[in-house]
């Protein structure tokens, strides 16, 4: 350093961010070299997502300083970081879905003056895409497009923005293997034209396949960056992990019983009234987790609220011991003892703006001894709500706190303890460890493969292959809205799972393919 | 330097106490600048205001008139809002409670005992509001129509209904050709208690007693709360929004037919123009001010009472136009509707060095 020429594009020194009751990122040091692609790996809550929020200007640190191509910066939010050239894409894209690929990347510039030459915009668009091969209809309207492809219009609305510097928050994570490797060309297109790249991810396959250099964070600290061509798989994992593997539950004995949850034949619509599920048929025993794996966005949505009530059937049949659900309301399921442990935490599993105890009562304030005839006895839901709190260790301030104040972790552990206090044995449970930290994950499979011991009929719908590999007997793959085939977990290969997320139906033995790695 | 808004995590607790006080004396100032501009002393004007909803026995018995109708509209438009039904019906949901009860005073109070003749009205004044707001509470269920439209709209109906009955089939035949219908029969009359104070005011403490029940006590409250903060969690929940959406409406269509008859049967003793001044527009600034809280609409019920009452006063004692009042409540609803993004937000103002920020509790 000291030179004018700065060949590091960002350096971070000291960098801590708390929020409250938590430090996210404790210290960091992260220095990364132009036109390399950097990956950031880590553990879910390891404070990747923090840290590179940080860098975008979504938050400010706390303490630390930060230098872009030399020059330190103060970036108090997104605008001046993309004055910088910093530009991120985050998980949940920012596109608005009814307007056209070049109108979203038009919206939000030109803040002075009237027209905007939409003809010149669009042709320098189009150059801009043919050069980094970001192929994608300037014309179509956002909802039209599929999700890679709307990566793609966030890509070019950064490089339309001037990025140099272009963050991606787990791209990969709602791609399949081949929009992944598309991605991931445009990406080594970009860095050999001098753009750097940092990705967030958590899968040690990608850092492997195509980074230069990784960082691994840890419980919000900078463990350590190496040149990925000289570092191993397992050398990261431990880097990143820290400790032990975690789960080691599998080996105990349980015993499968009765058949609980039986579908046949299951079809419904998507919200846009498309087929999203196409005729699924499984059954699933007591003492025994069943999942069906996928790609995000291949009807397991559909599926959940099908059978649980929350979406009509078209065709097909669900019983529940014997009893026919298929048409019946939600409260009627809940009736017939079905859990459910939603995808979204926030959206559905809970009421973000009520009191925990309000959340914790949901399935259950109709019954004695919680309601008295029409009336709810409050003194009963507090001591319920304790009861419960401490026995899923929930950590919260009190039973009135607002679940929008909790983590992640402990939203996702009152949903799961009601649902498992309510639960009479049958559970839907959909990525239940999403978007928590290690600690939160381990308890959350915990209880989930806790239950199965007792008995429990468990249908786990995750989008996670580590903990379909953990949790599951038996394991469905499910592409498009169909099953790609059925595998018992002792001869599932992660190889063969990824090659049937991927639409290739279940034909070819484990054995052909079991040398081809990297999910392709 | 950059201004933004960022969201508590939890609602200031003296916030909610200063903020309304705060934004309730910036609407004063405000109202103070229009006086000033119509060369009228606003401290004199404000004087006045004081003196005439509050300053002697008549003053005081006349805001508690007004204040009847005022939380009972408001209590029904509360209860709407709590479920994110957007009811602005209450005004003609009142107009049909009245018809109903004059349908009673006028036809049925002589074939009726004299001690039943108020509870039937009291009845037929529900029913009828509550009928009328069951029209867009099934539209709204199950053919998905905007429910602020039908509401609204059905305002005018009820309210030219009203006028078509006291001007045509139900006009005074000795009533010398004046609008409105024939006075009410003895024993169709509401007790009054204090003044023009009539039992009514009892009604409305009574309905914000229910009210506050209900929400705070019961499963169906419990519901209602659910829905309107989540609706897709209080379907995983198992409640059916649309059966509870026709409900509350009933019971607020109710709430406002009470209204109604408490304003023929305990002040106008008639059907008569008067019926439809607008307390169930007022209303929906009671709900809001009173941030949907029953109690706090009995307070903010009176003070709007007050508020009318105030204005009537002006015009009378120094000949300012009675609208002018209107003109405070608009600003004190703006002003505190305004002020409330104080209570959910802080403002943090970016400038150089570090701020240490409040974000959401994040992973």
């Amino acid at each position: 350093m000291g030179e004018s020429e700065n060949s590091y594009a960002i350096q971070m020194q000291g960098v801590t961010k708390r929020f409250p009751g938590v430090v996210a990122n404790k210290e960091v040091d992260l220095s990364v070299e132009r036109g390399h692609v950097h990956a950031l790996l880590g553990e879910n809550g390891a404070g990747k997502s923090t840290l590179m929020n940080v860098l975008a200007g979504l938050y400010q640190q706390d303490e630390g300083q930060i230098f872009i191509f030399g020059e330190p910066v103060d970036i108090q939010s997104p605008k001046d970081a993309i004055e910088l050239g910093i530009g991120m894409v985050h998980q949940h894209f920012m596109l608005v879905e009814s307007l056209t690929v070049a109108e979203n990347v038009i919206l939000g510039l030109y803040p002075t003056g009237l027209v905007i030459n939409k003809k010149e915009v669009k042709q320098d668009l189009r150059d801009l895409a043919d050069s980094y091969h970001l192929n994608v209809d300037l014309d179509a309207y956002i909802w039209q497009l599929s999700v890679g492809e709307q990566q793609r219009v966030e890509i070019l609305k950064l490089l339309y923005r001037g990025a140099k510097i272009l963050i991606l928050d787990e791209p990969t994570a709602v791609l399949t293997p081949q929009e992944a490797d598309q991605l991931i060309e445009i990406l080594h297109k970009m860095a050999s034209e001098g753009k750097t790249i940092i990705f967030i991810t958590h899968k040690l396959h990608e850092v492997m396949d195509f980074s230069d250099r990784v960082s691994v964070l840890r419980d919000g600290e900078m463990i350590d960056t190496r040149v990925t061509s000289e570092t191993t798989k397992n050398e990261l994992a431990k880097l990143m992990v820290g400790r032990e593997v975690l789960f080691d539950f599998q080996e105990r004995d349980h015993e499968k019983g009765d058949v609980v949850l039986e579908v046949e034949n299951l079809k419904a619509l998507s919200d846009k009234g498309l087929p999203a599920l196409k005729g699924v048929s499984f059954e699933v025993r007591a003492g025994e987790i069943v999942a069906v794996a996928g790609v995000a966005g291949n009807g397991q949505r559909e599926l959940a609220e099908a059978i649980t009530g929350l979406r009509r059937v078209q065709d097909g049949k669900i019983w529940i011991r014997g009893k026919d659900i298929t048409k019946e309301s939600p409260w009627q399921v809940i009736k017939a003892g079905l859990s459910h442990i939603p995808g979204d935490r926030i959206g559905r599993g809970l009421v973000p703006n009520l009191p925990i105890s309000d959340n914790l009562v949901m399935k259950v304030y109709r019954k004695p001894p919680i309601s008295n005839g029409p009336f709810i006895d409050y003194q009963r839901v507090e001591g319920f709500s304790e009861r419960l709190v401490d026995a899923f260790n929930i950590i919260t301030p009190s039973v009135k706190t607002n679940a929008r104040l909790l983590s992640g972790g402990n939203q996702q552990k009152v949903v799961l303890a009601r649902e498992i206090d309510a639960s009479s044995g049958a559970l839907v449970a959909v990525n239940p460890s999403r978007g928590l930290d290690i600690g939160a994950t381990e308890a959350v499979r915990k209880t989930l493969l806790e239950q199965r011991d007792q008995g429990a009929a468990i249908l786990l719908i995750s989008g996670e292959l580590e903990e379909v590999m953990q949790l599951a007997d038996r394991i469905f793959v499910i592409y498009e809205g169909e099953f790609m085939g059925e595998l018992d977990r002792e001869e599932a290969a992660v190889e063969e799972i990824g090659l049937m997320m991927a639409g290739e139906k279940r034909e070819r033995r484990t054995d052909e393919i079991s040398q081809s790695s990297g999910g392709q | 330097m950059n201004i933004v808004l960022e969201r508590r995590l939890e609602r200031a607790r003296w916030a909610v106490v200063i903020v309304p006080i705060a934004s309730f004396l910036l609407a004063l100032i405000f109202g103070a600048v229009l006086l000033l501009a119509f060369g009228i002393n606003p401290l004199q004007a404000y004087r006045v205001m004081v003196s005439g909803s509050l300053g002697d026995q008549y003053a005081l018995t006349e805001t508690l008139v007004k204040a009847i109708p005022l939380i009972l509209t408001g209590l029904a438009v509360a209860i709407a809002f709590r479920m994110l039904f957007w009811n602005i019906g209450a005004e003609g949901q009142l107009a049909m409670g009245g018809i109903g009860a004059s349908y009673v005073a006028l036809f049925l109070s002589d074939s009726l005992p004299d001690p039943l003749t108020i509870p039937v009205m009291i009845l037929m004044g529900m029913l009828a509001g509550a009928l009328w707001a069951l029209i867009p509470a099934l539209l709204k269920a199950y053919l998905e129509v905007n429910e602020i439209l039908t509401t609204l709209m059905m305002n005018y109906i009820a309210i030219l209904l009203v006028e078509y009955l006291y001007l045509g089939p139900w006009r005074d035949p000795e009533g010398y050709g004046f609008p409105g219908s024939a006075p009410f029969p003895q024993e169709a009359l509401l007790p009054r208690l204090w003044g023009r104070v009539h039992l009514g005011i009892i009604f409305a403490v009574l309905a914000a007693f229910i009210i506050w029940l209900i929400m705070n006590r019961s499963q169906w409250g419990y519901e209602i709360r659910l829905i309107g903060e989540n609706p897709r969690a209080a379907k995983y929940a198992g409640i059916d929004a649309k059966r509870n959406m026709v409900l509350v409406m009933l019971l607020s269509g109710a709430l406002s037919g009470l209204a109604g008859m408490a304003e023929v049967s305990g002040i106008a003793r008639r059907l008569y123009q008067g019926l439809t001044v607008g307390y169930g527009f007022t209303a929906i600034i009671v709900a809001w001010m009173a941030n949907l809280n029953p109690w706090g609409v009995v307070f903010v019920g009176a003070f709007m009472g007050a508020l009318t009452v105030g204005g009537d006063q002006l015009q009378v004692a120094m000949g300012i136009p009675a609208a002018v009042s209107s003109v405070l409540q608009g600003a004190i609803l703006f002003f505190v509707l305004g002020g409330w993004v104080f209570i959910n937000y802080r403002i943090r103002i970016l400038g150089s060095g570090k701020q240490k920020q409040a974000g959401e509790v994040n992973e």
